[in-house]
């Protein structure tokens, strides 16, 4: 996997998330979910174009249940970009990579 | 830069990748514009990647994922050089040869292939009921896709809407999540093929409800019940469940094509002649022409059959 993507989990999320320098793209997914290995190589594009202005973090909801509840995720691929720890955008179900970026344009 | 394409294949599901297979084979170098991301059935791979367990394609005792059985054709076409792009057709024209097919900006002056011909296996896409809540809840309680997200309803009573074979596959796959699933159905019986109909009436962690209409999901912020309607009398009733699973059917993804290639009043591609179209050199085959089988081995034979359609008719024209 692409060495800027970042693993997190119930341990590490908070942390992560209110001391990144740049905003934090986190996808929830897991491995039983087909349009979520759809939208794995996207992330990976995204994540090397936009190196500097958005880091990606992945986080396994079936390993992660606590942060998977606090964020009332009921759906997956479930992006939430997070801004100084809080959730700032939330994109529901695997979407084109154009869409992906558009809606995250304010923030890169 | 406008890329010359001998044959350009439009989606990737079985009919789009067996003829990717047959024409990469045939050394004409297909380029197969697979599709984007999406949670629904339009999406790279098409239908078969929002399925579970496959037990009816032929040559799988043991049944096969679906998402497996796309991967793998998708790495028999890339085998023998099928050139696969994650994008999606936004505009055609197919009043000259090459035709010129568009991929992302279709504002844009050069269109980003020309095709000497053209394979149309572009499918079929969701339905959704169109009622109120509906696509404000949409991640919240209502999903298109049970495998995605059956997790999240663990001891949880949910509802299925629809009544053939995906909605009744759906419903037994959440019964390993849910306490207990309702099947909602407006016929009086379901249209699923017996073997699913027995699975389904067998399963005590499902029940049903026929001849009723949902009208409208109910909730805010979360879903927390649907109204339905009795077709007949229009009795109104509300059930409280928190997960809502849209099945209803699907309708042909052939907007790009309407006004270039006949479409039936239903919008799906005719075909005549095996796979040919109303365009010399543009072929069609899987459920984008198919209103009748719509089964993952009728896609693929029909997509060899346009395959060797189109080799055949780049032979006779000397390409």
């Amino acid at each position: 996997m692409n060495k800027a993507i970042v693993t997190l989990d119930d341990a590490t999320f908070d942390e992560h998330v209110k001391t990144a320098e740049v905003p934090v793209l986190v996808d929830f997914w897991a491995e039983w979910c087909g349009p979520c290995k759809m939208i794995a190589p996207v992330l990976e594009e995204i994540a090397s174009e936009q190196a500097g202005k958005l880091q990606i973090a992945k986080l396994n909801i079936d390993e992660n249940l606590d942060v998977t509840r606090r964020f009332d995720v009921m759906s997956i691929p479930t992006l939430i970009l997070f801004k100084d720890g809080e959730p700032r955008v939330r994109l529901i179900g695997a979407k084109p990579k154009g869409q992906l970026i558009q809606e995250l344009s304010n923030y890169l | 830069m406008t890329a010359h394409a001998k044959v350009l294949i439009a989606g990737s599901g079985p009919a789009g990748l067996t003829a990717a297979v047959y024409t990469a084979r045939a050394q004409l170098a297909p380029v197969v514009v697979e599709g984007e991301p999406s949670s629904t059935s339009d999406q790279p791979g098409g239908q078969l990647m929002l399925t579970t367990e496959i037990e009816n394609f032929p040559g799988f005792p043991d049944g096969i994922l679906g998402p497996e059985l796309m991967t793998a054709m998708r790495s028999q076409a890339a085998r023998f050089g099928a050139d696969i792009v994650t994008a999606r057709v936004t505009k055609v024209r197919l009043d000259t040869n090459p035709f010129a097919v568009w991929t992302g900006d279709p504002g844009a002056t050069e269109p980003t292939y020309g095709a000497e011909s053209l394979i149309i296996a572009t499918g079929a896409q969701s339905l959704m009921l169109g009622v109120p809540g509906e696509d404000e809840l949409l991640g919240y309680g209502v999903s298109t896709c049970a495998t995605c997200d059956g997790f999240f309803f663990r001891g949880q009573h949910i509802a299925v809407v629809g009544g053939g074979d995906s909605a009744i596959e759906e419903a037994l796959f959440l019964t390993r999540f849910a306490s207990k699933v309702t099947v909602v159905h407006r016929r009086d019986r379901l249209r699923a093929s017996r073997i699913m109909q027995d699975r389904a009436f067998a399963n005590p962690g499902i029940d049903f409800l026929f001849t009723h209409q949902v009208t409208a999901v109910l909730g805010d912020g979360k879903v927390t019940g649907i109204r339905l309607r009795q077709s007949a009398t229009g009795e109104v009733q509300e059930l409280p469940v928190t997960g809502l699973f849209v099945s209803i059917g699907h309708r042909p993804s052939t907007d790009v094509f309407r006004g270039h290639v006949e479409l039936d009043d239903q919008g799906y591609v005719v075909t005549r002649n095996g796979t040919a179209t109303s365009v010399d050199g543009v072929f069609a085959c899987g459920d984008v022409q198919d209103q009748t089988y719509r089964q993952a081995i009728t896609a693929a034979g029909s997509g060899c059959m346009a395959a060797i359609d189109a080799e055949r008719w780049l032979e006779a024209r000397g390409s």
